[in-house]
């Protein structure tokens, strides 16, 4: 049901507007339909939010909802239940699904079970290449038609860089970005964390940056040569930030991303926090964890603009994917449901800025791929079009228990830690999600 | 320490003299004997009693240590396990006449253990058994052959033996007593 | 040596021991005191060994598994020998293949392990860590017999004891470790021993084979790290031979075997700088020909085959303390 619904004295901050003041919004069958100050309550039930934030509803360029193929790590329904948890109202799927979406059957086939089961607005992401495979180039044009809204292999690289250019060629005419887990397969090397002093404390085989380096400059040499939409997925070193700043300055179409994980957290939470290693699993992603340094160069690139989106990567993963050898986990974070808890313990904390992560969340990755075009007023706070959006306060803090989670994938390397910020209400294309039941009356 | 001081330093001494005469009657002379203290108060006793069969015998008796921890029979079930410590049998036990050592004996459960270590060193022609201090209360048929003095307690004491060499003083005494009247 | 021992004698009057580990996973949680505890027990271990009956039944009712998921004839070999001469049930499991790969049944069988009444697990295991996510799951103590190319902690401690039984305190000597540190769970669990006990350590090797982050001034533990063995062995009191893998050459690590030996063997001419009298070790089993030039392998100053039999002594030291470790 769509809402009718006063919000009143929030902090509104919506950077598309470059709005941010104390203001009322009212939404009108689930539309935001007037924001200013002390607007006159009607029939709609009101919703004070003094003390609050109000801001456009989130946009995660990266999720993983494992359906179809994956339904025992998550499905479409729990996924996105958890991804409304966490305040976002877009999402776009990652295709590491079984059949994996290269094809128009597959993607259509994708928007049955989305129209059928998703609490938020989720967008597809189509394959670059048949199967993620590496080897052929994906039926692009019909993905295209289809409304996949990018293409990626996602965590499989396209490795050649002949089939890289071509994809980056073709899907450019056809207005896609190319979303690329940037990274060199053979010098990766099947590490599982990152290389360096706590892989050789524990005897890992690691990842060094320069797999990921390589790759990103790789992959923004051939955005150059073609003139294609390149998107960096999870960016996670200090140089690739470099690299993607000094394209951005030359003018290059590149956008790119960084995990709240990557910004929160560096390789020694695989160590842990004890005198003896923990070879914590659910630490493992990919990319790897990096160094503080790395993670220093993150959150610079993010105040800086140079980095465009904060995309979640959220990777549901079954508990025995994880409760295994360190080597033999999966990698992936189970994100959506402590990405703004901790993003906001860091502006708490004075790393990042309030308006620059909000940016991050909600505009800017609309923009990176070109989210607003196709459905009017995601990522911003637009009047008569827009309608989602999130309150949460700033202060509330809490410990992350994984057993409460509302995605099936309880592998977060967060657990038992205090995060800040509470989600009181959120509505997902013009649906109060009234959590706390705080909007009666 | 405290407690109620049995024996002085002279008296320890007069009694490590008899001690050692007894053995040597015993044994007729000081040929094929081996001492052996066990770790860790029988050991200076043991040393003790061979320099005084030294004197009198003009021979030298070869004195060995020996760490019964590992032959406990307890050493899995309690909450501390005993540190262990290198036996060392000069000579080894074969065809000797041994005369195990220690300070206190009390049930004979170390003793027991004592006998059980022998034989893993060796098969000897016989095993006396020499104590500075025979408390009571056998929970074995365990019975020595050479007592320095017998001190009737009761269950709630304890004798504690310290010598020069392994305490920085030298007596013997009783404690608990008090919490025995008590 | 002798004083020491006396000296030991009268600390540990009617001593009770103190460890309290449940585990024993790596070196690098245990202290000074830890270490020092081992080395003393050994001692005792070692006479025991040398008894016309080299086998005590302390640790009677007792049982011991070994839990080897990756081969091994020597090390599962000394455990076994080592918990028989302690009086311990041994039950030897082999998990070796297929079979037995993923985390959950790894945990499946370190619980059924436990259900039927293992007090000890001695688990070799080719992934980094496992030893770590199995202790998690179990009240049987486990003791690392190596796992993957993190730690080996019992190899570790008999290094030492065999380096203290030559020089007593190792404060201020120079180790050399050479050959392949980065794969090397021995290299590793070897550092930090080495450096409690206030020995020098330096890793050398190939350069694709020494990690720099094992260097001092990191965030890693302080060795010195060097790709030159002719400067890294001069003046060294000790120097420890790595097993190379050839796996090794098949990654492109190294040239080839014989690019190695010329740079990292360890023969009479390089021998020659360190001290005279320097140890020459290695955790076996050897390359033939390779970290070793044949006349330094059996040469005076080897003590691979001292290490060999302190290995009994000292796993047994650990079994004794594990088993017997202070219960609450």
């Amino acid at each position: 049901m769509k809402t009718d619904l006063l919000i009143r004295g929030g902090r509104v901050i919506d950077p598309a507007s470059g709005m941010d003041a104390v203001l009322d919004v009212r939404l009108r069958a689930g539309v935001v339909v007037e924001i200013g100050s002390g607007l006159t309550a009607g029939p709609e039930r009101v919703f004070d939010a003094s003390g609050a934030i109000v801001t456009p509803g989130f946009v995660d360029l990266h999720a993983h909802l494992r359906e179809p193929g994956f339904e025992h790590k998550g499905t479409i329904a729990s996924e996105t239940a958890a991804a409304l948890r966490g305040g976002f109202t877009t999402v776009c799927a990652m295709p590491n699904t079984e059949p994996a979406p290269d094809s128009a059957t597959v993607v259509e086939a994708l928007w049955e079970r989305i129209r059928r089961d998703a609490r938020v607005r989720v967008f597809p992401i189509g394959c670059v290449t048949r199967g993620r495979h590496g080897k052929e180039l994906a039926e692009l044009s019909e993905l295209a038609a289809s409304g996949c809204v990018a293409l990626s292999d996602d965590g499989s690289p396209v490795a050649d860089g002949r089939i890289m250019r071509r994809a980056l060629e073709l899907a450019g005419a056809l207005g896609l970005p190319l979303s690329e887990h940037s990274d060199d397969p053979l010098l990766n090397g099947g590490g599982s964390m990152n290389e360096g002093v706590v892989s050789e404390r524990l005897g890992l085989a690691g990842q060094p940056a320069a797999a990921e380096i390589v790759a990103i400059a790789r992959n923004l040499a051939l955005c150059e040569t073609t003139g294609g939409r390149l998107h960096i997925a999870h960016v996670s070193t200090e140089r690739g930030v470099e690299l993607i700043a000094e394209a951005k300055a030359r003018g290059l179409r590149v956008t790119c991303e960084v995990t709240p994980s990557h910004l929160f957290l560096t390789e020694g939470a695989v160590f842990g926090s004890g005198p003896a290693p923990l070879y914590d699993t659910n630490a493992k992603i990919n990319p790897p964890l990096r160094t503080e340094a790395d993670r220093r160069a993150l959150i610079q690139g993010l105040k800086t603009g140079v980095i465009d989106a904060i995309a979640t990567d959220h990777a549901p993963h079954s508990i025995q994917d994880k409760l295994c050898e360190f080597d033999a986990a999966a990698p992936g974070i189970s994100c959506f449901e402590t990405a703004l808890g901790s993003l906001l313990m860091q502006v708490k904390g004075g790393e990042l800025n309030l308006v620059d992560v909000i940016e991050a969340l909600t505009i800017a990755p609309a923009r990176a791929f070109s989210l607003e075009k196709r459905h009017a007023g995601i990522g911003s706070l637009t009047l008569g079009v827009s309608t989602d959006l999130v309150v949460f306060d700033m202060d509330t803090l809490w410990t992350v228990d994984a057993a409460r989670f509302v995605s099936k994938g309880r592998n977060t390397p967060l657990q038992g830690r205090k995060l800040l910020g509470r989600i009181r209400a959120v509505v997902a294309d013009g649906v109060l999600d009234d959590r706390e039941g705080v909007a009666r009356g | 320490m405290t407690g109620e001081l049995l024996l002085g330093s002279a008296e320890i001494s007069r009694t490590v003299r008899r001690l050692a005469h007894e053995i040597i009657e015993n044994n007729h002379g000081a040929e094929g004997l081996t001492l052996i203290g066990l770790l860790s108060r029988g050991y200076p006793l043991a040393q003790r009693l061979g320099a005084a069969i030294e004197e009198f015998e003009s021979a030298k008796v070869p004195v060995g240590r020996l760490d019964i921890g590992p032959y406990r029979d307890d050493v899995t079930l309690r909450p501390t396990a005993p540190l262990l410590r290198p036996s060392q049998i000069p000579g080894g036990i074969d065809g000797r006449t041994v005369v195990l050592v220690d300070d206190v004996l009390f049930t004979g459960r170390s003793i027991r253990a004592a006998l059980d270590a022998l034989n893993d060193f060796g098969r000897p022609a016989r095993v006396r058994l020499a104590v500075l201090v025979d408390r009571g209360h056998r929970e074995l048929p365990i019975r020595p052959d050479f007592v320095g003095k017998n001190i009737p307690t009761g269950l709630v004491q304890h004798v504690r033996v310290r010598f020069q060499e392994t305490d920085g003083e030298e007596g013997v005494f009783i404690v608990g007593s008090e919490a025995a009247r008590a | 040596m002798l004083e020491l021992e006396e000296k030991r004698l009268t600390i540990a009057a009617d001593g009770v021991h103190a460890w309290r580990h449940k585990d024993l996973l790596d070196t690098d949680t245990l202290s000074r005191e830890d270490i020092d505890l081992v080395m003393s027990q050994a001692d005792a271990m070692t006479e025991i060994r040398t008894r016309p009956v080299g086998k005590v039944a302390t640790l009677r009712g007792i049982t011991v598994v070994t839990l080897f998921y990756e081969q091994s004839t020597r090390t599962r070999a000394s455990f076994e020998v080592a918990a028989k001469a302690m009086g311990a049930d041994v039950v030897n499991l082999s998990a070796t293949g297929s079979s037995v790969e993923k985390g959950e049944s790894l945990i499946d069988t370190v619980r059924t392990l436990e259900a039927i009444g293992a007090d000890v697990v001695v688990m070799r295991h080719g992934k980094s860590g496992a030893p770590y996510l199995a202790a998690r799951y179990t009240k049987s103590s486990i003791i690392n017999g190596g796992d993957g190319r993190h730690a080996h902690p019992t190899q570790a401690l008999l290094d030492l004891y065999t380096m203290r039984q030559h020089f007593g305190d190792l404060a201020g000597r120079r180790v050399v470790i050479v050959g392949d540190v980065m794969h090397s769970r021995v290299a590793r669990s070897n550092i930090y021993t080495l450096l409690a006990s206030g020995a020098d350590v330096t890793l050398c090797g190939p350069a694709t084979l020494v990690p720099r982050t094992l260097e001092s001034g990191g965030e890693g533990p302080r060795c010195r790290v060097s790709t030159n063995l002719d400067e890294a062995i001069e003046g060294a009191d000790v120097v420890m031979a790595l097993r190379i893998q050839k796996e090794r050459q098949e990654g492109g690590l190294i040239p080839s075997l014989r690019d190695y030996i010329a740079g990292y063997q360890v023969n009479a001419r390089r021998l020659a700088r360190a001290k005279p009298g320097a140890l020459v070790m290695h955790p076996g089993p050897k390359n033939e020909g390779v970290e070793l030039a044949p006349d330094v392998a059996d040469g005076v100053g080897s003590v691979i085959e001292e290490q060999v039999t302190n290995g009994v002594a000292v796993r047994m030291a650990v079994l004794y303390l594990i088993a017997t470790a202070r219960r609450p």
